[in-house]
């Protein structure tokens, strides 16, 4: 794939919840490989932006393209955009991994059969090469051996691992990660930080929304820095160490209390 | 006829072929009212418009907050008034399964409700279409939920079949009062009567109870 044509185009981004504007106009490329990492205070529009990509949260405004292709919107005629429905927006969010907060394992379901249901009901495989697909992953997320528990017998990073396990079986071009650690007991970050950093290690495309700005800096090559609904700063990992605004050095200074140093 | 029998003979085979009575009505109403309320249910959580909303929501309210009796007597007597002569027993079917489709329609609804809106959207966020979200996820964990209330329903709809009697469906209570009218053996007709509901009902409790242990998710 050419370098110079992005695998994401997000383009003057807005989403309002009624009177409040959440994003005010978000732009950014992500290019093939690359690793963006989004930080910022809470309330600041971050995961909206991120749920926005695959249009859980659709924008009241702007364009998401996803390899030149426009995603949750259709040219009915030349200039006319329309919406599309959840159903016609399926094949397209097949294409985009997406970590959650929370899990949102399926509770009724083994992790091996969270893991395999995409491929199996989505991708079209068979239920034999599902599961094998959904033991390779769940071997990626070193959780082989907890294949046939189901989710509330696991921990929350094990879920975490399995919710990744997921999102990689969908074979996607891009991964979403929406605050992965932000619900874990502390112990338990290590272990899901290191499956993405692996992750990353691989090449993987990846939009990273998280509070975690040592390990931003590790595994990003680009850092945003959102604050009120637009971009307020935007460069290398090195931003997050020599920060160029007066708002960002703020919010590192306050991130960097609370991890109790 | 039955005083041909001997005693209590002449009670407990009239009675028995009443309970077989009783269970067609309630398998029927219990199958009508399952199939009515998840389809009513289901429809309510494609289409969020009012304009669906609206006459589901009357249906349920009517036939939850008018007696039982009432649409027993409207459906069989008042549509024969209208030259629609249903037979007893496909009018107590309709009527217990209308009135129950109305209760378990509002069960799935909680059911549904009941499931945490991340579930669909991690469904979605994989590329599942609305159906397939609500066939792989929402509906398996609905039927746990809902099994509890789903299993009350059915007791009820058996003890409800006596209802019927007053459409002159010869279930367990109708077969039981006639013989009480002819032999004056009250105590020993209705208490055969009683004995037959417990035989009906506590297996099926206790299937029901099998099967949610069966069901439930290990945690």
């Amino acid at each position: 794939m050419n370098e110079s044509i992005p695998l994401l185009r997000v383009v003057d981004l807005h989403k309002s919840f009624g009177d409040l504007k959440v994003l005010k106009g978000v732009t950014f490329d992500v290019a093939p490989g690359e690793r963006v990492a989004i930080i910022g205070p809470s309330g600041s529009g971050k995961s909206t932006c991120l749920r926005g990509i695959n249009y859980l949260e659709p924008p009241t405004a702007g364009r998401i393209e996803l390899d030149g292709v426009v995603i949750g919107q259709r040219e009915v005629t030349p200039g006319i955009w329309r919406r599309m429905s959840d159903t016609e927006l399926a094949p397209q969010r097949a294409e985009i991994g997406m970590v959650f907060q929370l899990f949102y394992l399926w509770p009724h379901l083994s992790a091996r059969d969270n893991v395999a249901l995409q491929p199996q009901k989505v991708g079209g495989q068979s239920r034999a090469e599902a599961l094998e697909l959904a033991d390779a992953m769940l071997a990626k997320v070193q959780l082989s051996h907890k294949a046939d528990e189901f989710p509330e017998r696991l921990s929350g990073g094990q879920q975490q691992r399995v919710a990744i396990a997921r999102a990689l079986a969908q074979q996607p071009k891009l991964l979403l990660f929406d605050e992965p650690t932000s619900a874990l007991d502390p112990e338990l970050v290590g272990e899901v930080l290191n499956v993405i950093h692996a992750l990353a290690d691989e090449g993987r495309s990846m939009v990273l929304v998280t509070h975690e700005i040592g390990f931003a800096r590790e595994v990003a090559n680009r850092v945003l820095f959102m604050d009120d609904g637009l971009i307020a700063e935007e460069g290398g990992t090195s931003l997050l160490v020599n920060p160029k605004s007066d708002r960002l050095r703020q919010f590192l200074r306050q991130v960097n209390r609370q991890d109790g140093n | 006829m039955i005083e041909s029998l001997s005693y209590p003979l002449g009670f407990v085979i009239p009675l028995l072929v009443a309970a077989g009575v009783t269970i067609k009505v309630s398998v029927g109403a219990f199958v009508l009212a399952i199939l009515l309320g998840l389809v009513l249910a289901s429809i309510r959580f494609f289409v969020p418009s009012p304009i669906v909303r609206i006459p589901i929501a009357i249906y349920v309210e009517i036939f939850r907050n008018v007696p039982s009796l009432t649409h027993l007597f409207i459906i069989f007597f008042g549509l024969a008034y209208m030259g629609v002569r249903l037979g007893s027993i496909s009018a107590a079917v309709i009527g217990l399964g209308l009135i129950g489709a109305a209760m378990l329609a509002d069960v799935f609804r909680a059911g549904f409700e009941a499931i945490h809106v991340g579930q669909r959207e991690a469904g979605l966020a994989v590329g599942m279409s609305p159906r397939m979200v609500f066939r792989h996820i929402i509906l398996p964990q609905t039927w746990r939920v809902t099994l509890p209330p789903i299993g009350n329903y059915a007791v009820q709809v058996i003890k409800d079949t006596s209802l019927v009697a007053a459409i002159a469906a010869p279930e367990i209570m109708f077969t039981a009062r006639n013989l009480v009218v002819n032999t004056f053996e009250t105590t020993l007709v209705y208490g055969i009567a009683a004995g037959l509901y417990l035989l009906i009902c506590i297996p099926l409790s206790r299937a029901i109870r099998r099967l949610e242990q069966h069901m439930a998710i290990p945690r």
